[in-house]
């Protein structure tokens, strides 16, 4: 089993998630992007782990997880709650913070 | 050795010791309450608000008069002492002790500053007193008295102070109630004018006063009296320029104060001011404040040739221009003010006229006092009779009308053209010899010059008399300008009281000073031993009776152009250059314009120019740059998520391909 494969992926799915978050308009589509990186970077970091056979990268990559999570409730409270005020899910429409 | 036994007989002989002089005993210790009671009454009336309109007045006088009975008290427990008795200190608190810079505030209890303080607080009462009567109708009485107290305070400061500093602080004091006055009535635009004038005119004076000090402190590390007299010797022989330095500066200041060439502008101006304060400050005392200054400064004079010739020519010339100055004017109270810049004239020449002949300046300063004071007070009590008008085209047979008043101007009159045996010839004449004992040509042009002076006052002054006293009442068929009628009439008594006690002061003051030597002889601790000058040019007979011809034909000839012709009520076209020269009063206004204005005016003009166009150009220029900056970057903020994203995303990744680089190459 060659590591290089697996970095290879997890670069592939960052890539994916990157380019979601740039051209998709849908808030629960760009926040699926948004996990889809997070969990390209937790790809490598076991891969990592596995190539220093320790376990620093694994401990790191249950963090991201932990933060994931909380950034999804919290995400997701916020989407609803802008669904409900402007029956629209499209992060363009939400623009009014600005200059 | 020889060397500082001359230095000590030369100090010795300019007067003032050089040690410092002893503390002040008995009744002389309290001589502070002197100054502090015109103080207090001006403090309290001014905090006090008009509620204090009523008792204004009576607070004022008491407040001068009391300082008056304790001057007059010191003055007895001084008169019976000796010579080297009569210099005291009373040390109060030390002002400035920054570690070279000691500047002790005290007092310097001398024959000179006794003499003023007995001018000051016994003309100021007369003329407080007189007040009450001349500002009985004023609504601002609180206010006015307020400002009288702190101008005898000021002055009072001024005479008593034991160093320059503290001279400085009384100068600056009488400079401010002088505008304060000037500018009393301040709803008349002129006299608002006038304040701001002699307000700023007296800056410049200032600034010499203040440079004086600076380079006796530079030279002698003292700005007290005692200190810098001392050592003035030994700054004499070692920077003979540093002393005429300090002389020309300090003569700068007085000249200011004093209203003397070329800073004489200002005090005819200053006659907008309500009457008695023309009388007090603008003719009695402030500006006698420069005689004092260079009077007191004897010894730093006494060792500058320059500065004494500076200061004679000073006079020499204020002498002519203040007399041509009174020869052409109809305001009763300008052509006064012009007489008081040529009587000053006479007082800076003999100052000038050095060692011996200082006690000359101060009497004829006291003589001066009195007769001024008391026509200035009598051309009030005209005023006052005849709803305000200063114009004497409107006056005309008021002896009759105003005995009391007119009986005070012809006292004061005789007295200041020197009729003989009055002030005024005891005073002036021994001016006059002096400036011809100076010897060679700066004899004859300096007596010639108080001598022609003395011929034209005798011009103006009997004008001014016709004028206003005798020919015909053309007051009759004539209104002020406010449409009212006239109905002369005489003062109250409140006002002719101290009018006649001047007058007195005005026949006898001058025989009563000056014989037996008796003032010269009491000043002597302070301005050195009184010599007689011996004209060399002329004999004594000759210049005194001379001067009385030259008088009389003064008078003589004015009685030719207004006692003989009608007088027309509107001032008439003149092709007489002298009258013209009056009117255009001598240049005086001509020179601050082209001295001081102009080049300020285009200063100031260049200066805002390279203001607004340099400096605010690289101010302007920095704001609009950010300005414009931030209104194209604030375009980033779009409130679009995802173009966020994508400046995060491409900053990350520049950061990134930046390590990489780094990293692997």
């Amino acid at each position: 089993m060659n590591p290089t494969h697996y970095l290879m992926l997890s670069a592939l799915l960052f890539g994916i998630g990157a380019v979601g978050v740039l051209i998709r308009r849908n808030a629960i589509v760009v926040f699926m992007s948004i996990e889809l990186m997070l969990n390209a970077v937790n790809l490598s970091f076991v891969t990592f782990a596995r190539m220093q056979g320790n376990l620093d990268g694994v401990i790191i990559a249950l963090f991201v997880m932990v933060v994931a999570a909380a950034e999804v409730v919290v995400g997701l409270a916020i989407i609803m709650s802008i669904f409900r005020s402007r029956r629209s899910a499209s992060v363009d429409d939400a623009n009014l913070l600005k200059y | 050795m020889t060397q500082a036994l001359q230095l000590a007989a030369h100090l010795g002989a300019a007067g003032a010791g050089s040690a410092v002089p002893p503390e002040a005993t008995g009744v002389t210790a309290i001589a502070w309450l002197v100054l502090v009671l015109p103080a207090a009454g001006a403090l309290v009336l001014m905090l006090g608000g008009r509620r204090l309109n009523r008792i204004a007045p009576i607070l004022g006088c008491l407040t001068v008069v009391a300082a008056f009975v304790i001057a007059v008290s010191i003055f007895f427990a001084t008169i019976g002492a000796g010579a080297g008795d009569r210099v005291h200190e009373i040390p109060i608190w030390s002002w400035m002790p920054v570690q070279a810079l000691q500047v002790e505030f005290g007092m310097r209890i001398d024959p000179l500053s006794l003499t003023f303080m007995l001018l000051i607080t016994g003309v100021g009462s007369l003329i407080h007193i007189y007040s009450i009567g001349y500002m009985e109708h004023d609504e601002r009485r609180q206010r006015f008295f307020a400002y009288m107290n702190l101008f005898v305070a000021a002055m009072l400061l001024l005479v008593m102070g034991n160093s320059f500093v503290t001279v400085y602080a009384g100068w600056e004091g009488v400079g401010l109630a002088s505008y304060l006055l000037i500018g009393f009535w301040s709803h008349k635009r002129v006299a608002a004018t006038a304040a701001k004038k002699s307000f700023v005119m007296n800056r410049v004076g200032d600034f010499g006063f203040v440079i004086g000090i600076f380079i006796m402190f530079a030279e002698m590390g003292t700005t007290s009296f005692s200190g810098v007299f001392a050592n003035i010797g030994t700054v004499a022989q070692q920077h003979p320029g540093a002393v005429t330095a300090m002389t020309l500066f300090l003569l700068l200041g007085a000249c200011a104060k004093s209203g003397q060439v070329p800073l004489q502008a200002w005090l005819p101006d200053a006659m907008e001011g309500p009457t008695p304060v023309s009388a007090l400050i603008h003719a009695a005392t402030m500006v006698t404040a420069g005689v004092y200054l260079i009077t007191r400064s004897a010894d730093i004079y006494n060792l500058s040739g320059t500065g004494q010739l500076v200061v004679s020519i000073v006079g020499a010339v204020t002498i002519l221009v203040g007399a041509i100055g009174g020869c052409g004017k109809d305001d009763i109270k300008r052509v006064l003010a012009y007489s008081t810049v040529s009587q000053i004239g006479y007082m800076f020449l003999a100052a000038g006229l050095g060692t011996g002949v200082y006690g000359l300046a101060i009497l004829h300063l006291l003589t001066h006092g009195f007769f001024k004071a008391g026509m200035f007070l009598a051309s009030g009590s005209i005023m006052h009779g005849m709803n305000d008008q200063v114009d004497m085209r409107h006056y005309g047979a008021l002896a009759k009308r105003m005995p009391l008043t007119f009986i005070t101007m012809a006292c004061g009159y005789l007295a200041i053209i020197g009729f003989p045996y009055l002030s005024g010839f005891f005073s002036k004449d021994p001016i006059i010899e002096a400036a011809f004992a100076a010897g060679g040509t700066k004899g004859w042009l300096l007596g010639g010059a108080a001598t022609l002076g003395a011929a034209i006052t005798a011009f103006y002054m009997t004008r001014l008399m016709i004028m206003t006293f005798f020919g015909e009442a053309r007051w009759k068929n004539l209104t002020s300008p406010d449409g009212r009628a006239y109905h002369p009439h005489e003062s109250g008594l409140v006002m002719t009281v101290p009018m006649l006690i001047l007058s007195i002061g005005s026949l006898g003051a001058g025989a009563f000073l000056a014989s037996g030597e008796r003032l010269v002889g009491w000043l002597t601790p302070s301005v050195g031993e009184f010599a007689e000058p011996h004209p060399t040019l002329l004999s004594a007979g000759v210049i005194t009776w001379g001067n009385v011809v030259l008088m009389l034909v003064g008078a003589g000839i004015a009685y030719v152009y207004f006692g003989m012709r009608p007088v027309p009520v509107t001032q008439p076209a003149t092709r007489n250059p002298v009258v013209m020269l009056s009117r255009a009063g001598v240049g005086g206004d001509a020179i601050n314009e082209t001295l001081v204005a102009r080049p300020g005016l285009w200063l100031a003009r260049t200066s805002s120019y390279l203001d607004a166009r340099g400096v605010d150009g690289v101010v302007d220029g920095v704001g609009t740059a950010i300005l414009g900056l931030s209104s194209w970057w604030k375009g980033w903020q779009n409130g679009y998520v995802r173009s966020y994203a994508l400046s995060m995303l491409s900053g990350t990744l520049l950061v990134a391909v930046a390590l990489m680089v780094v990293n692997f190459s």
